[in-house]
């Protein structure tokens, strides 16, 4: 069964620069998938494409049911409701506690309080962040803050999580973290694709491995195949 | 019920986020307050210069003197034929001994002078003095009673009434245009203003669009603080209207120049410019974020 349907997506932006060709791809639900590739190969346009930030000029994106690619502006909360998004830079909102920036995407969705009140509680034990839900971001370390935007991330347990380079700020330390996080995360049956170009973490992961270069699939590693060239 | 849920948290971030971007948000209630203050002053002005020109209008009466051995029956003809004219308010009339009774009364002088008059000296005329609804049409009505039977000599400070309409209607004319400009200037000033304010919270409606809020409710919270921006805003210029114009009228004794010029009574013509300003000032904070967000939800 799969989650993810790529079929033919071409991406060209406005300026004439092309960052995707041809690309067609399937992901099964419960996978946990890497999207590699030096930079300009098209990676994070793709990852972009999937939360629809970005719209491919052609071809069809099916994310759980969803026609991505044809997904008007004003629907996109439909397919946000149903995905989680981490990003490199944790976007989140500074003037507000741990508890405040999770709790906002429940709150959207119009839980009521006590429900809202013991997801959130569980999701930030699930990261390990339990005892900072007062705190403000700019109190806590950069591998810290990324937790809570993955605890932001699936609080409304979606079946897909996105990660954009989220390890990209963080040492090797921290990174080795996320990834623990993450494949609890996985674990416990959300399909996660990450986009990274942190080659050592992905080998180590044993993973499916997407090669993208020059926006074409390289290399399609099946679990566990992948072994990172040490330049 | 969940939609419920979702406007009072709607309220609440709306009033908590005043106060967080509380140095932006004083940037936006001072833009308003002042502009308010100013367009006060203009309603203010405008509303007392139409009322000056009302209650000169009101004032200005034809007077109509009519011959000397004028009958009673006569008297009635005219008075039907002044009141078939049209834009008529009112007809009054002062028979001779009236008229003569009136300026006896008014002054000595005159008393001791006129005392000496028998019946075929008094040289004043029974008068018909007409006030009429529209001043524009002065000059004809004035024209059509002097053509009347037995009236003898019709004034009506012709000339001089003119000039006054003229300038009067340009000076109305002038005052309404500015109060509609300052409106039109203090909405675009606004709007501009809080689209500052929210071009630094892009990362705040960027997130919410990430986790998945939809377009109206990431403007709703937006728009509840454009009008918290306008209610707060308009509070100064209230106190200022209010107090400043009760002071005003008391000072002048309601009275500026002459009694002709009467100031507006501050009850209820403040509470209303008041109510105007408060109106004003919410709905140029709502239409100034609602611009100022919509362009943000174009992805």
């Amino acid at each position: 069964m799969d989650l993810i349907r790529i079929r033919n997506v071409k991406k060209q932006y406005k300026n004439g620069v092309i960052a995707i060709y041809d690309l067609s791809l399937n992901i099964a639900k419960g996978d946990f998938v890497f999207i590699i590739g030096p930079t300009g190969c098209g990676k994070s346009t793709l990852g972009k494409m999937l939360y629809r930030e970005e719209r491919p000029t052609s071809g069809e994106i099916i994310v759980g049911g969803l026609n991505v690619a044809k997904l008007k502006n004003r629907k996109v909360y439909k397919l946000r409701r149903k995905i989680g998004v981490v990003f490199q830079d944790f976007k989140l909102l500074q003037k507000q506690t741990v508890y405040e920036n999770v709790a906002f995407a429940l709150e959207v969705l119009g839980l009521p309080k006590a429900e809202i009140h013991s997801k959130v509680l569980k999701v930030l034990d699930l990261v390990g962040l339990k005892n900072k839900a007062k705190n403000y971001p700019t109190q806590l370390s950069g591998g810290e803050q990324q937790r809570v935007a993955i605890a932001r991330a699936i609080v409304n347990g979606p079946k897909l999580l996105i990660c954009d380079e989220p390890t990209g700020n963080l040492d090797e330390g921290t990174s080795k973290e996320i990834m623990k996080v993450l494949e609890e995360i996985n674990k416990l049956g959300t399909t996660i694709i990450m986009v990274t170009h942190d080659t050592e973490l992905v080998e180590r992961a044993k993973r499916r491995v997407i090669l993208l270069d020059s926006g074409r699939i390289l290399k399609d590693y099946a679990k566990g195949t992948y072994r990172h060239e040490s330049v | 019920m969940k939609a419920f849920r979702i406007l009072g948290r709607n309220i609440r971030d709306s009033f908590k986020s005043v106060f967080r971007n509380f140095s932006l948000s004083l940037a936006s209630i001072s833009c308003i307050t002042i502009t308010l203050i100013v367009m006060s002053l203009a309603i203010i002005l405008s509303y007392n210069v139409n009322n000056f020109v009302e209650l000169v209008e009101r004032d200005v009466t034809i007077v109509a003197f009519l011959d000397n051995d004028v009958t009673d029956e006569e008297v009635d003809v005219i008075r039907d034929s002044i009141d078939s004219l049209g834009y008529i308010d009112t007809v009054t009339y002062s028979s001779k001994e009236e008229v003569t009774t009136e300026i006896k009364n008014s002054s000595e002088t005159f008393s001791n002078i006129m005392a000496s008059w028998d019946e075929t000296d008094n040289p004043l005329q029974p008068t018909f003095q007409v006030k009429v609804t529209d001043i524009d049409q002065i000059g004809n009505i004035a024209d059509e009673i002097k053509n009347m039977e037995n009236v003898d000599i019709v004034k009506y400070g012709e000339g001089m009434i003119e000039q006054l309409v003229k300038v009067f209607d340009t000076v109305r004319k002038v005052t309404i245009g500015i109060v509609i400009a300052l409106v039109i200037v203090t909405a675009f000033l606004i709007a501009n203003t809080i689209k500052i304010t929210i071009f630094s919270r892009k990362r705040e409606i960027e997130i919410m669009r990430l986790v998945g809020a939809s377009n109206t409710n990431i403007k709703i919270p937006f728009i509840l603080e454009g009008l918290f921006l306008g209610a707060l805003g308009s509070i100064i210029p209230i106190v200022v209207s209010v107090y400043g114009y009760n002071a005003l009228y008391n000072n002048f004794d309601g009275q500026v120049i002459s009694p002709f010029i009467k100031l507006i009574a501050p009850q209820p013509f403040i509470t209303l410019v008041s109510l105007v300003l408060l109106v004003i000032g919410i709905l140029v904070g709502m239409f100034g974020s609602w611009r100022a967000v919509r362009k943000y939800l174009k992805i």
